[in-house]
């Protein structure tokens, strides 16, 4: 199943998280709606892997059931040695809390707290103590270093993006899932937030997976896997815009014969 | 902008649960209180008119005040003789007379028990009138064994023969003034009279009987006429009082009787419904906030669609009076379903008070138009204008945000002048209140400058409450960050996000917490001054009285039963000194050291004699006298009081066993209102004290209206009244807590789900259910603590500023603050922060999490 590329980074033979036969399914009887169709992937460790597909394929279903953040259907879904499907809520919980990093589309912060308390509030959560010089090194990282005392409403939509993805970073999750994490920047703030996703992955060893929709952001990323009416149709390896476009295409073209 | 405002009610209507339920239950109780006062006063007008039904003439006695005094023999005299009754019963178209006299009579009950002895004068006596043709007295239906006819016989209501324990044959003792008698029970009869029904007894003796014991024989207090069909009630009155004698007599009509009873108990009801409606005002009071909270919430989210409107053409007017609409249609909803509870309230009142005593009449529920009308109109009313500046910010919503795409929080408006307003009439408050601690007359206009300053303090605090917010929450904070770390700190950051609405939340339960706070230290305190007052310098160790006077024989044998040490007797008499009223105390100075510790700041008591009295150092202030002087003094009641010189031979301290002034007992009986002891304090000889009072009684022939009470029954009977009126005024004022309550549900509902998205993100990035819950919980909690301790803060302090008002009444009088009911409401508050927070809290946690993260 997992044909690492020997062009990036060292090769690692486990999955940070992986599904196996995963399907998700809506409703009952009429309106039953199959979103995900037996998809079976793995995410390997320290690497940064897009999930791309047209609207309805199911890739944010996907995202969400391997995250813990949706229940499983049939299948199994794994992060590190923990399999999902057999969790409840509270373990979800905690799995997410401590094992997960998450960066939303838009709403990631809390208005009420400052930015340091936003990007430690997992930690706080989990009454951990964070790692002081770890978190330093990623507010630096992340170029927030004199905003750390504002709240979300006196930072631009970038900085509340970086935010998002410092407090993803800061308590070195297993995986961290992006969803849409571009979606509603400008396309200069768009670019740093996916440099510092790529960064982080290259740099400091985390996973990253993301969810887009947009071939440029998807070219940051060393694997990108695509999804069609919830089944895996296809996956490229050191991907650029121009070859994601290509695949996109192609996928078209068969959408329309088909 | 009907339609507009008809579907936002019903878009809203889960939003608008609490509201709704905040009216209607303002709403229950006005009109509960209405319909209730109406049906009640409808229940004693038809008791009233049952009364006097056959009454076309009643003629009464006048009792000249001190008339009976001029008299040697004991008993009143009136001027209604047996003859006067015959001469009107010679009158053409009179059908009968019904002459009475009235008494009152205590019993012993089976056991030998005083029945009701504390409030003896509900113990009705009178006579068995029976009517020449069949026998009967019509005021009194029979309903076991027959009427009294003779002097050793006597009937019970049957309600006093159940509470005696009392059947048809057995010997019942009683006692009308002093010494114990005893009859035989020969009829129990029924009767409406409410006194009766209110706890109180009811005697009855033949003619004669009732005569010798309280009148005269031949003498009546009252003569009820009834007539012929087809007699002028008006020219029968009329006839009547030229018959009567030129002073001591009153012939009233019956017509005439019915409109005053009915004035009276108009008036009466009217005082309770006042009272009732006070504390609904109150609770109508702390729904305002609620509702305002409520529009306020609602046109926040809706700032969008309000401003698409004002872009396609709707004007700022249309804007308000949509809103206004829209409470409107609520405040008629809500008062509608309020009347009906107020009627389910008004039905239940009448037997939850007849359990508690009150001994109100039946009859069937009157419901008038006017109550309706009131509801409804109080009811609307209320939500309007509640709704009315929340309208007003609508309007004022500018088209343009219509377009704007980002979601974002309108600017919070500045709350400078609020701040600085609050500020102003919060420092008002305070100066009057600090003001009023220094008044000390206590009259009615310093009580009004203390209602008026408590009135504008809690305005002020109102609203400065949303400044106040952040510190006080801010230390709640500290605390639950610590104790429940990050949801903890969540909770404290919601409940701070937006001051205004956490402020017109915690205010309206402030503002039952206050009242009640400050009733509760002003109450307890009262209550330990007198409990302290009570007993005060007082050594006895019994007093024996009798309400009616302690007949001289009988006090006199106490000292003489074994195991009594000392006794002193008291004898009580009113006294003017220079303009000043007080009352004398005559007793034995010698004897009165034995049971009282006195303590003469100069003079002494040794002094006192003929024309020579020590006063209290209270009464020398006021009279402005001082040791040495001589005043001319009047002893005695208003006609028969005489002008003697007095001179002033001691100045003593404030002592309950004499209050005022002090005499000899020579010098005061003459001045007495009845030739009879006040009291008889004994001092039991030591280790003599248990279970003398026992044979006190029996020494004194053990008649009912005997009272022999140890220094703890003195106590009770002073200060007993207190805790119960404290525990009424909470059961009223815990209409508006639980409306303050609802306010905690509705802001919490509607936070939880204007923070939809961020719940969401909260529960994806680590919280779960639990956490969530308790999230919710306590910032409710949180909200509730910062109502309480303003409300406990602001009472206590109202109550320890116009403490001195009632000092001056009360001279023992101190604050005392009641820490366990202080800590009783702190904790009251938090059982209410967390009851408040399981509905909302519930909804909270059960948010789908991923359509909770993508809503908009």
């Amino acid at each position: 199943m997992y044909r690492h590329p020997a062009a990036t980074g060292p090769v690692h033979t486990v999955a940070a998280a992986e599904a196996t036969q995963l399907s998700k399914v809506y409703g009952e009887g009429e309106t039953r709606v199959v979103a995900l169709d037996g998809v079976s992937v793995g995410f390997a460790r320290g690497r940064f892997t897009a999930i791309m597909g047209p609207s309805g394929s199911g890739k944010s279903t996907l995202m969400h059931c391997m995250a813990g953040l949706d229940a499983i259907t049939t299948g199994s879904a794994r992060i590190g040695d923990t399999e999902l499907s057999t969790l409840g809520d509270r373990q979800l919980t905690k799995l997410r809390r401590e094992s997960v990093g998450f960066v939303f589309q838009a709403f990631n912060l809390l208005p009420t707290l400052t930015a340091l308390e936003n990007i430690t509030l997992p930690m706080t959560i989990a009454r951990r103590r964070p790692d002081r010089q770890w978190l330093d090194t990623i507010v630096d990282t992340v170029g927030l270093s004199g905003r750390l005392s504002h709240r979300p409403a006196q930072l631009s939509g970038g900085q509340q993006q970086r935010v998002a993805v410092a407090r993803a970073l800061a308590s070195r999750p297993e995986i961290i899932f992006a969803d849409e994490p571009t979606g509603n920047l400008d396309s200069r703030s768009g670019a740093e937030i996916l440099g510092f996703l790529s960064d982080s992955v290259r740099e400091l060893g985390q996973t990253v997976v993301m969810v887009t929709h947009d071939p440029v952001a998807a070219a940051y990323a060393d694997r990108v896997v695509f999804l069609s009416d919830g089944r895996l149709t296809d996956e490229l390896l050191g991907p650029t815009a121009e070859s994601v476009l290509d695949r996109m295409g192609l996928f078209k073209a068969k959408d329309r014969t088909t | 902008m009907l339609r507009t405002a008809l579907r936002n009610v019903f878009a809203h209507k889960a939003r608008l649960a609490m509201t709704t339920l905040a009216v209607m239950l303002g709403v229950a109780f006005v009109s509960g209180t209405l319909v209730f006062g109406d049906t009640v006063a409808q229940a004693f007008r038809d008791a009233s008119s049952r009364n006097l039904q056959g009454v076309a003439v009643s003629v009464t006695a006048e009792y000249v005040p001190g008339d009976d005094r001029d008299e040697d023999e004991e008993g009143r005299r009136t001027a209604l003789t047996s003859d006067l009754a015959d001469e009107i019963r010679a009158l053409p178209g009179v059908a009968s007379v019904h002459p009475t006299v009235n008494g009152s009579a205590t019993l012993a009950d089976k056991d030998g028990n005083p029945l009701n002895v504390e409030y003896s004068w509900q113990n009705l006596a009178t006579n068995y009138a029976a009517d020449e043709a069949d026998g009967q007295d019509s005021r009194f239906p029979i309903t076991a064994g027959r009427g009294p006819a003779a002097e050793d016989e006597i009937a019970l209501a049957d309600r006093t023969a159940d509470e005696s324990g009392y059947r048809i044959g057995d010997t019942v003792r009683f006692a009308t003034d002093g010494p114990a008698l005893e009859k035989t029970l020969v009829g129990t009869v029924s009767t409406d009279d409410p006194r009766v029904n209110a706890g109180g007894s009811l005697v009855l003796f033949d003619t004669p009987t009732a005569q010798q014991l309280f009148l005269h024989d031949g003498q009546f207090d009252e003569l009820l006429v009834s007539s012929t069909p087809g007699t002028d009630e008006e020219t029968l009155t009329a006839e009547i009082r030229d018959l009567l004698p030129a002073e001591g007599a009153e012939a009233t009509s019956g017509a005439q009787l019915a409109e005053d009873q009915a004035r009276q108990i108009t008036e009466a009801t009217r005082a309770m419904t006042q009272m009732l409606l006070i504390f609904a005002g109150i609770a109508l009071f702390v729904g305002v906030f609620i509702i305002a909270n409520t529009f306020s919430m609602l046109i926040a989210q809706r700032s969008r669609e309000v401003a698409l409107m004002r872009a396609v053409g709707a004007t700022r007017r249309q804007v308000v009076r949509s809103v206004l609409v829209e409470a409107t249609l609520l405040g008629l909803v809500a008062s509608v379903a309020g009347f009906a509870i107020g009627l389910g309230i008004a039905t239940g009142m009448r037997p939850l008070l007849n359990a508690g005593g009150a001994g109100l009449p039946d009859g069937s529920l009157v419901v008038s138009t006017g109550a309706l009308l009131w509801s409804l109109v109080v009811g609307v009313g209320v939500t309007v204008f509640a709704a009315w500046l929340p309208a007003r910010k609508a309007a004022k919503i500018p088209p343009v945000e219509a377009l704007s795409t980002v979601d974002q929080a309108p600017p919070a408006r500045s709350m400078t002048i609020r701040n600085g307003l609050g500020g102003a009439v919060t420092g008002v408050g305070v100066l009057v209140m600090l003001n009023v601690h220094r008044l000390d007359s206590g009259d009615e206009g310093d009580f009004m400058i203390a209602m008026f300053g408590s009135v504008i303090l809690l305005i002020g605090v109102i609203m400065l409450a949303p400044l106040l917010s952040r510190p006080l929450v801010s230390l709640a904070g500290w605390f639950t960050t610590r104790l429940f770390g990050a949801n903890g700190k969540l909770a404290t950051e919601n409940a701070l996000r937006n001051p205004r609405r956490t402020a017109a939340t915690a205010s309206a339960l402030m503002i039952g917490l206050t009242l009640i706070t400050g009733l509760s230290v002003a109450g307890t305190s009262t209550e330990k001054a007198i409990e302290k007052g009570a007993v005060e310098g007082l050594t006895a160790d019994y007093k024996v009285s009798i309400r009616e006077g302690l007949d001289t024989e009988l006090g006199d044998r106490v000292e003489n039963v074994p195991g009594v040490a000392d006794t002193a007797a008291l004898v009580t008499a009113p006294l003017d000194l220079n303009g000043e009223f007080a009352t004398i105390t005559g007793a034995d100075p010698a004897q009165l050291r034995n049971v009282a510790d006195v303590t003469y700041t100069s003079g002494s008591p040794d002094a006192v004699g003929p024309g020579r009295v020590a006063i209290s150092e209270d009464l020398a202030e006021r009279a402005g006298l001082s040791h040495g002087d001589t005043v001319d003094a009047e002893l005695g009641g208003d006609s028969d009081a005489q002008e003697q010189r007095l001179t002033i031979v001691g100045v003593y301290q404030e002592n309950r066993a004499i209050d005022g002034a002090l005499g000899t007992l020579d010098q005061v009986m003459p001045h007495s209102s009845s030739d009879t002891y006040d009291s008889v304090y004994v001092k039991a000889e030591s280790g003599q004290a248990a279970g003398l009072d026992l044979d006190i009684r029996q020494a004194l022939d053990n008649s009912p209206l005997l009272q022999v009470q140890t220094r703890e029954e003195i106590t009770q009977e002073e200060a007993g009244g207190i805790a119960d009126l404290l525990n009424m005024i909470y059961g009223l004022l815990g209409m508006s807590v639980l409306i303050a309550v609802l306010g905690v549900v509705n802001t919490l509902a509607m936070s939880v789900f204007e923070r939809t998205r961020e719940i969401g993100l909260l529960r994806a990035i680590g919280l779960d259910r639990t956490d969530i819950r308790q999230m919710v919980r306590l910032e409710s909690v949180v909200i509730c603590l910062f109502g309480a301790v303003l409300g406990i803060g602001l009472g206590t302090f109202i109550a320890w500023a116009s403490g001195n008002l009632t000092k001056s009444s009360l001279a023992t009088y101190e604050t005392v603050l009641p820490w366990v009911s202080l800590r009783l409401f702190l904790l009251t508050a938090l059982a209410i922060g967390v009851l408040a927070a399981i509905w909302p809290a519930r909804r909270a946690a059960r948010l789908n999490m991923l359509q909770s993260i993508n809503a908009q």
